[in-house]
């Protein structure tokens, strides 16, 4: 049972760093998808619009599969099943996170756009100054509940046998020819345990959130 | 002159003899700390048609929903038809009726409401139909039938297949009056009814509620802001203020001789229309 | 089998949304905090989880199911409890009045529903319930882990056979799931459509 909840906890551990670095990933890339679709030229924001469409409309599990067999022939060397998860997992909700994005900037008051150009500022300082401030904080609730999910969504990265919770209760179940209700029990009361306080969490900074903004 | 509870002398009805179709008893409605109807008695006769007029805030409009059963009183007893609404009898006492005795009173009440409430997925006939067949079992072409005589009074009859997005609203209250008529109850409650119309289309709706006020034999509880309105339809004019009825009497006598200051403060904002009659 | 399970999952995730989401608004607090304490915890772990647990963890519980009744019912129950939220707030969205008006019009409860309130939260469901019945196509393809026939899983069987075509095949798997997701999505629009026609 010890080797079993040490086993767990490696994979939790495993669990938390790929769900980080692919928030990481995702909240980066998903603001450029965001951007890039804004852009007035056709034939960026078009193609740009379709492509995520369609990562966010195919399977997580059939992309992340894809990229641990072609990344490597790709670049000529082998990588690790982290960076392949972190990489695929992140691609996948960056394009979540570029729809909320773009909520958050639709939601700032066109005032704002016209104040900006009166003002003169910049382009860049139009976005780093006024508009994302402004975008960003409204929408922060939903980007945690995002942050939730992908943390759920890591076990499907056991197909790349990234060593995370669910593949760690199955090698101890093959090796120690266990039943398979403790092991898998537990791993879904650790996903719980994790889980259900973030989600309050997220649920009370958007009940502080909404306070402040007088909504 | 002292303020009576029931005025003494109406030319058209016989107050004595008659049971009241509605009594409200020392009715007192609370939401949260905020006290609404501090002890409100009223008898409405059958038949009768009772103007209910006020600041907002007064109350009126919660008078009208408790007797509909939107509102559960806080404390004091509504009497619709000789039986309590929201009280029953069990094993000799007083209990609080449950959803099956609401529902056997409620088929005795009827409401229009301020903003109309149609269903806005059902064509119009099946706005007037839905009911009848539902709830009083009624078969469908018997519903319709009725439901096309109602909406031929209220004027709309060729209106039966469009939606409620595509009328106006007078046009969408009259269908409303319809549907709530077709039910056949004693009582009517009217809340404010045009209130949320447009002035050029309350003309319309009011002159329906004044035919069917004009056919006797339905009770109306009116609640409304239009003075002119109460003063020709009303056999009786109860101003509210703060909870309380303040005043009551024929609109002949509430509108041109105001007897408390309250009344006269409250009217003296419509008092331009009045002065060129009296 | 994608199809299949795509089928039969949205068929037990549909009715179990309108059981879940229903209870969460019932009267009774019992079945509102059942129903809610069901849902947390069923949104707390990931499908895949719950696929494992259900294939091979409900069999030391003395319930052995075949893959095909497994990966349905997790896919089912999932997706059902997401799809409550949406039942649920789609019904509180229904403005105030017609529950009053159906109140005035004497309805009983059932009658209230059924007829007047539901009609009217269903359109607004519908965009949500879109969504979600893309993320239960791709939810399919965790059928995969437990060896049952759908799609992915073929294609990973066959795999080795033609490691050339590694690119293609995947391009072309990941089309085929898109193809079906933009076919649920255009379904929906024109229920949409058909729903609102002339009402709204």
């Amino acid at each position: 049972m010890d080797e079993l909840i040490a086993a767990l906890l490696r994979g939790l551990w495993t669990t938390v760093q790929a769900t980080f670095g692919a928030f990481a990933l995702a909240c980066v890339l998903g603001l450029i998808f965001a951007m890039l679709r804004r852009v007035r030229i056709k034939w960026i924001a078009v193609p740009i619009a379709w492509l995520i469409e369609f990562i966010r409309t195919t399977p997580l599990v059939v992309q992340a599969v894809f990229m641990w067999m072609a990344l490597p022939r790709l670049i000529g060397m082998p990588l690790p099943a982290l960076t392949v998860g972190i990489l695929a997992l992140g691609l996948h909700y960056s394009t979540y996170l570029s729809e909320v994005y773009r909520s958050g900037i639709e939601g700032v008051p066109r005032g704002q756009w016209e104040a900006a150009v009166a003002l003169n500022f910049s382009p860049a300082q139009k976005w780093l100054r006024i508009i994302l401030p402004q975008a960003i904080p409204p929408v922060l609730p939903v980007m945690g509940n995002y942050l939730i999910v992908m943390f759920k969504e890591v076990p499907v990265l056991m197909a790349i046998t990234l060593g995370e919770m669910l593949l760690a209760a199955n090698s101890y179940i093959a090796s120690t020819f266990a039943d398979g209700i403790v092991p898998y029990s537990l791993v879904a009361l650790f996903f719980l345990a994790v889980s259900y306080p973030s989600s309050l969490l997220v649920r009370l900074m958007e009940r502080r959130l909404n306070r402040q903004r007088g909504a | 002159m002292s303020i009576q509870a029931e005025p003494v002398a109406e030319p058209e009805v016989e107050r004595r003899s008659v049971r009241p179709v509605v009594r409200y008893r020392n009715i007192c409605k609370s939401f949260g700390e905020l006290e609404v109807l501090k002890g409100v008695d009223l008898d409405i006769l059958p038949g009768e048609k009772v103007a209910v007029i006020g600041p907002s805030g007064s109350g009126k409009t919660t008078l009208g929903r408790l007797l509909m059963t939107l509102e559960e009183p806080t404390s004091g007893t509504i009497e619709v038809d000789g039986e309590l609404l929201w009280h029953m009898e069990k094993r000799g006492k007083l209990v609080r009726a449950n959803e099956k005795h609401l529902h056997r009173m409620r088929s005795k009440i009827g409401m229009v409401f301020q903003h109309f409430n149609l269903f806005p997925h059902m064509t119009i006939l099946r706005n007037v139909t839905e009911a009848p067949i539902r709830v009083l079992g009624m078969q469908r072409e018997e519903a319709e039938r009725s439901a096309l005589e109602m909406l031929d009074k209220v004027g709309l009859a060729d209106k039966r297949d469009n939606y409620p997005s595509q009328l106006s609203g007078g046009q969408k209250q009259r269908v409303a009056i319809a549907r709530a008529l077709v039910m056949n109850p004693q009582v009517m409650v009217f809340d404010e009814v045009t209130s949320a119309l447009d002035p050029e289309l309350v003309g319309e709706v009011l002159a329906v509620i004044k035919e069917i006020a004009a056919d006797g034999k339905m009770a109306m509880l009116l609640i409304t802001h239009e003075m002119d309105f109460a003063r020709d339809v009303a056999d009786r004019v109860i101003f509210i203020a703060d909870g309380r009825i303040v005043e009551q009497g024929p609109p002949s006598r509430i509108f041109s001789q105001p007897e408390s200051e309250r009344l006269q403060s409250f009217l003296s904002r419509f008092r331009a229309g009045y002065r060129a009659e009296r | 089998m994608t199809l299949q399970l795509l089928l039969y999952g949205t068929l037990l995730a549909a009715v179990l949304s309108f059981v879940f989401g229903l209870a969460r608004l019932s009267r009774f607090a019992a079945v509102r905090g059942t129903a809610s304490v069901l849902v947390e915890l069923i949104r707390g772990t990931s499908l895949i989880v719950q696929l494992f647990w259900i294939y091979y963890a409900l069999p030391h519980l003395g319930i052995e199911l075949p893959k095909l009744p497994a990966a349905v019912i997790a896919i089912g129950v999932n997706y059902g409890a997401y799809g409550s939220e949406i039942v649920r707030s789609a019904i509180l969205a229904v403005p105030k009045g017609q529950r009053e008006a159906a109140i005035a019009l004497n309805f009983n409860s059932y009658q209230r529903m059924r007829y007047i309130i539901v009609p009217q939260a269903l359109l607004r469901m519908l965009p949500p319930f879109g969504n979600l019945q893309v993320e239960l196509l791709k939810g399919t393809a965790l059928a995969y882990f437990i060896g049952l026939g759908e799609v992915f899983y073929r294609t990973m069987t066959q795999l080795n056979y033609y490691l050339y075509l590694l690119v293609p095949i995947f391009a072309g798997l990941l089309v085929i799931y898109f193809a079906l997701s933009q076919l649920v999505l255009l379904f929906y629009r024109w229920a949409e459509r058909r729903l609102a026609a002339g009402r709204m």
